[in-house]
């Protein structure tokens, strides 16, 4: 096939530029994988924090243990909760010892209220979802009290929105600076060869035959720089995860292949625009 | 082959470089087209391999017009016509070869074909023992040779040549033209843009002579009047 041909003789006649085109397509989409990184890793951080979210359902004195095992039984079935958990006197007493350390004397049997704790599942740990499952148990009438941290979990719901919209407005920059340096290399190969293009086009070539073997050159240095830039990203985490104090997360291989394809689109797209621009020049 | 009907190109900031131009050119014939610089000759090629359209008027080139030919059928006209510039316009990473088989290859003549074909016209330009050479080891005059077995290798009806012996010596000049001659005696139809004057006086081929845009003599219009005069 004359195309294939063609881009890999471009990649031996010009390896210099080849290789400036590839590197910088890398350390372009390496400046957004490092940022996607660290957007993966606050939003990990985050969802641990959220697992934390906790409503706490005080019981009544005297309740029955069966009548509040099938009250939590029921509440295990709401679509918003991960778990419900009947705690009794002794438990919560045992649990206030165990967190309370030095204190542990102070606590007597009797004294702690039993209560069903509950875990939300990830998605409904939002102040509405809380709120809405937290309504629920107060209007059952045996419950005295609900606890759930409303003050902290509005600020975490906040905290986790601006994160959000951070990392969206800033992923959206670096990845059209990204576009951008990536289409000037790509149209500086393309206008390294313009006397090439002249040519083809003097002796008959059509628009399409001249376009193929620039589409193919794009998209191959689009796979090897988002290939090189993945593991750039993987080498800088491996460097500074080691200086960290938490445990850091990389992409999994799904999202690994999603950033080769979008430095493959954005090599083949660049490439196309460029060369659709120059042709329309000339 | 060739119609100019009162064809004029203006461009935008230089105004007109060809005004009101017609002219005809047949199948087999040999046309000089000659002038100052900035007379229009450049552009009347351009006109005929329609990397230009023009402001004004028609031009017909083997059966496509201007007026009704569209972008995607220009490359195939293009096929239809060798082109041949003052500075050969080779690519200097390819063999003489490569670079007449590159004509071929983009009209997706098979390879099988492209090997014959190429020896062929190097074979017909004289350059049949340089063809594995790269543009920077051969003489301008062979340059222009493999540019012009490139013109060939597709068979053209037409020969488009512009200035085509003008970064040549004497002897080269000489050696391009008659290549030249006998691709035109062999059929082959060539419009030559030239400032060589006494290339066209050492031949009788017609000549068309231009002036600012103009076209103010053409051999062939001229014979036709003294003749008319003659049987008056």
């Amino acid at each position: 096939m004359p195309a294939v041909r063609d881009t890999f003789s471009a990649f031996r006649r010009a390896p210099l530029l080849s290789a400036l085109s590839i590197t910088t397509i890398a350390f372009s989409l390496f400046a957004v994988g490092l940022f996607g990184l660290v957007v993966l890793n606050i939003r990990q951080a985050l969802e641990k924090v959220e697992e934390r979210v906790e409503i706490r359902a005080f019981i009544a004195e005297k309740t029955p243990v069966e009548q509040i095992a099938l009250a939590a039984s029921d509440v295990a079935k709401y679509p918003e909760v991960q778990s419900a958990e009947l705690v009794t006197q002794e438990q919560a007493l045992e649990r206030a010892r165990r967190e309370l350390g030095e204190f542990k004397d102070v606590f007597e049997a009797e004294f702690l209220p039993p209560s069903i704790d509950i875990h939300l599942k990830p998605g409904y740990r939002d102040p509405t979802s809380v709120h809405r499952v937290a309504d629920r148990l107060k209007a059952m009438s045996f419950v005295d009290d609900v606890r759930f941290g409303e003050e902290w979990i509005a600020q975490l719901y906040r905290l986790r929105n601006i994160a959000g919209v951070a990392g969206v407005a800033l992923g959206l920059a670096f990845a059209a600076v990204a576009v951008i340096i990536i289409g000037a290399t790509i149209r500086m190969a393309v206008l390294a060869r313009s006397r090439e293009i002249s040519i083809m086009r003097l002796v008959g070539a059509t628009d399409g035959y001249v376009r193929r073997p620039f589409l193919i050159e794009g998209f191959i240095k689009g796979v090897l720089g988002g290939a090189l830039a993945l593991c750039l990203t993987w080498l800088a985490i491996r460097l500074v995860g080691g200086y960290l104090s938490f445990q850091t997360v990389f992409f999994d291989q799904t999202i690994a292949l999603i950033g080769i394809a979008c430095g493959a689109m954005i090599g083949l797209f660049g490439s196309a625009f460029s060369v659709g621009r120059h042709l329309r020049k000339v | 082959m060739i119609r100019f009907t009162k064809v004029t190109k203006e461009y935008p900031r230089l105004g007109a470089a060809l005004s009101n131009a017609s002219f005809s050119v047949a199948k087999g014939e040999f046309v000089f087209l000659t002038g100052p610089s900035g007379a229009g000759k450049s552009t009347i090629l351009k006109l005929i391999y329609m990397e230009e359209r023009p402001t004004d008027g028609e031009v017909r080139v083997g059966g496509m017009s201007s007026v009704t030919i569209r972008p995607r059928d220009i490359p195939q006209l293009r096929r239809r016509l060798g082109i041949v510039f003052q500075d050969f316009r080779l690519l200097e990473d390819r063999t003489a070869e490569a670079n007449v088989a590159f004509a071929l290859e983009v009209t997706g003549a098979p390879r099988s074909a492209i090997g014959n074909k190429v020896s062929r016209v190097l074979t017909q330009v004289g350059l049949a023992s340089k063809a594995s050479s790269y543009p920077r080891e051969l003489s301008g005059g062979e340059q222009q040779r493999v540019a012009i077995a490139r013109a060939l290798v597709n068979d053209p009806l037409l020969l488009v040549a512009d200035e085509p012996t003008g970064n040549l010596d004497d002897r080269a000049t000489r050696g391009v033209f008659q290549l030249l001659r006998e691709i035109n005696a062999s059929g082959t139809a060539v419009l030559m843009a030239t400032h060589n004057l006494d290339l066209i006086r050492r031949s009788d081929y017609r000549t068309i002579e231009l002036n600012r845009g103009q076209i103010v003599f053409d051999s062939a219009e001229a014979a036709k009047a003294a003749l008319e005069r003659f049987a008056d």
